[in-house]
């Protein structure tokens, strides 16, 4: 028996959510006594696979085919699931991103594993197995038994923090023929903005709304952004009137997040804006009306007009940075 | 090409939502229930390509797991446009039960192109769409901003992470489907509902089938404490707060 993590790489390198993935998956495999096994898929160098280490990992599993360098969920699915196999995983654990929303509903499928998706932490019992998640989209949790044998989770952001664990990493190669018929999907074009803070990784997201009455004033947002390292964002009628783009908009119906810090410029926090950003640590208001039922999730909030709160912001940051 | 479109039935945005039962179970009394926004927006752009002469798509089928209860829901998607709605006779008990019933119709019923979405709005699963491709053995496109026809050519534009790809396709395919499918949900005509009466629903017997998750019990997040107020002219002492407090700078 074993646990197996899913470690996710972009252009062959982890984020902290990988790390943080690792994290969580030792976590769970103390907790059910076992061993726990890191998988790799795609062309990663080995300095890169043994930070894998740093947070409990003692085995990966790579997959080191450059035909696998970009994901197809299908052929992405059918490895998860063999090597699951191959190590007598009992749990198998992804993040609960775009990629791991696309595979592990699949290999739930291939393994009859019951699948939850964005857990919030470690198991609340182990037998029955019971995980939390978030459901009515922020509004309650949800305390959801996996009835199985195979279990799969996939973990929310920011759930359980990166808890370092130093482990000497044997690194191996799992060999195994890929089935060239899960590529019927091409890629024809492929876009990725390279130099902004990207919304659903950042630690810090500066969000505006309708509050900033017109898009010619987001300067202040952009500075204030800029200072903090943050990836800026906003409510939907900003992205709908394309006042902003909509990889911006958060909520509901747009982006979920859940970063360390979200500050809210001139957005009212209407229930589905608070869907989206309800999970973030901290939550800065910045309203002209003291009504306005942002206040009621936030942790700070200052009553202001924003054009005037966010560039004192900006630069009392900068007093303190120097 | 016959598009089908997976509606999930869920409670209106703005509930406010309440437990029973030793808070195991939702509590549905005067709840108003809707189509799950992300479907609604599935289903707009189904009308769209089907009223695009250029291309050949010539049925669009809603389908539905559920009670009686969603036949209203149904209805609703009948009113908007869709041309025939199925209603699978089952508990939608977990997404594993639920694209199970999908797959099990898609093997009599055969399609080019099914949608389904990123999430529902209840019980945030984001499961289903996949789960249907993997049960079919077809390709499963997540995170799909918008799907292009031209003539049987299928093109398709997805989000990653601080970008975008294009990709195309072949048919059959399952597109999990998000924001930028469509911009505005489309609201039923009074034309439409008349003729909505008169389309076919069908519903149809549930196959045996597992059921591998259940929500056992729920909770209400706890309360937020009190905001701290901050004078507008002390940005100083917020930086203060966050940094020293809050610990998140
Ligand atoms: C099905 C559905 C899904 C939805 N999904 C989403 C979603 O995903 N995300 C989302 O954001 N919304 C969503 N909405 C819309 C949501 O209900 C709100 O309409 C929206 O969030 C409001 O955006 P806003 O706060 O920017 O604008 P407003 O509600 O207009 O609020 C503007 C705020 O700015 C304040 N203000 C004005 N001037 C200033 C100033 N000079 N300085 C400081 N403050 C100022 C005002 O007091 C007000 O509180 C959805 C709605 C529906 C029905
Ligand atoms: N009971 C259901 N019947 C038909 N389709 C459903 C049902 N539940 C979910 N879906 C589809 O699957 C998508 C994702 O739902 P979920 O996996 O439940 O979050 C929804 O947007 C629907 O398209």
């Amino acid at each position: 028996m074993s646990v197996i993590a899913f470690a996710k790489n972009w252009n062959g390198k982890f984020k902290n959510s990988t790390f943080e993935l690792v994290s969580y998956t030792k976590a769970l495999a103390n907790q059910l006594n076992t061993n726990m096994v890191v998988l790799s898929i795609g062309e990663v160098a080995e300095e890169e696979l043994k930070l894998l280490g740093n947070y409990g990992a003692d085995k990966v599993l790579t997959v080191s085919n450059p035909q696998l360098n970009t994901l197809t969920s299908r052929a992405y699915a059918d490895i998860v699931a063999k090597a699951a196999n191959s190590v007598e995983a009992e749990v198998i654990v992804l993040s609960d991103n775009n990629s791991g929303k696309a595979i592990a509903p699949r290999v739930s499928v291939k393994l009859k594993a019951g699948h939850v998706a964005a857990v919030q932490e470690l198991p609340l019992s182990l037998d029955p197995f019971v995980v939390k998640k978030s459901v009515f989209s922020g509004k309650a949790f949800g305390h959801i038994q996996i009835k199985s044998d195979k279990k799969i989770l996939t973990i929310a952001k920011n759930c359980f923090g990166l808890v370092a664990n130093p482990c000497d990493v044997a690194i191996e190669e799992f060999a195994l023929d890929i089935d060239t018929n899960l590529f019927k999907v091409k890629i024809i074009q492929e876009e990725e903005q390279k130099d902004k803070v990207i919304l659903s990784d950042a630690d810090i997201v500066v969000s505006a709304g309708r509050g900033m009455r017109s898009p010619e004033n987001w300067t202040p947002v952009e500075e204030l952004a800029e200072v903090l390292g943050a990836a800026t964002a906003c409510s939907r009628p900003v992205s709908d009137e394309g006042w902003r783009g909509h990889e911006e908009h958060v909520g509901q119906t747009g982006k979920v997040i859940a970063p360390n810090l979200y500050i809210a410029a001139g957005i009212s926090g209407a229930i589905q804006h608070v869907a989206g950003i309800s999970r973030s640590k901290c939550i800065v208001a910045i309203n002209t009306d003291p009504e306005a039922p942002i206040f009621s999730v936030a942790d700070y909030g200052i009553v202001g007009d924003v054009m005037d709160v966010l560039p004192r912001l900006t630069k009392a940051l900068r007093n303190s940075k120097s | 090409m016959k598009i089908l479109v997976c509606i999930s039935n869920v409670p209106d945005t703005t509930t406010k939502v309440k437990f029973k039962e030793g808070d195991s179970l939702f509590d549905d009394s005067g709840v108003q229930w809707i189509i799950n926004p992300w479907d609604e927006l599935a289903l707009t752009r189904a009308m769209e390509l089907k009223e695009d002469a250029g291309n050949s798509v010539n049925e669009i089928c809603v389908i539905h797991v559920g009670g009686a209860s969603a036949d209203a829901t149904l209805r609703k998607a009948l009113a908007i446009g869709a041309d025939k709605a199925v209603r699978i006779d089952a508990c939608p008990a977990d997404a594993y039960h639920v694209a199970g019933q999908i797959a099990e119709y898609l093997k009599e019923n055969p399609f080019d192109i099914i949608l389904s979405g990123i999430e529902s709005s209840d019980y945030n699963g984001s499961s289903v769409g996949a789960m249907i491709a993997e049960f079919m053995d077809y390709p499963g496109i997540s995170s799909v901003t918008s799907v292009n026809l031209d003539d049987d050519d299928i093109q398709i534009n997805r989000a990653i992470p601080g970008g975008k790809q294009v990709l195309k396709t072949e048919a059959p395919f399952v597109a999990v489907v998000q924001k930028g499918i469509a911009t505005e949900p489309r609201i039923p005509s009074m034309r439409g509902i008349m003729m909505a009466r008169k389309k076919p629903l069908e519903v149809k017997p549930a196959v045996e089938l597992e059921v591998l998750t259940e929500s056992i019990k729920f909770e209400l997040p706890q309360e937020k404490g009190a905001c701290k107020m901050i004078d507008s002219e002390s940005a100083e002492q917020l930086v203060e707060l966050l940094k020293n407090e809050a610990k998140v700078l």
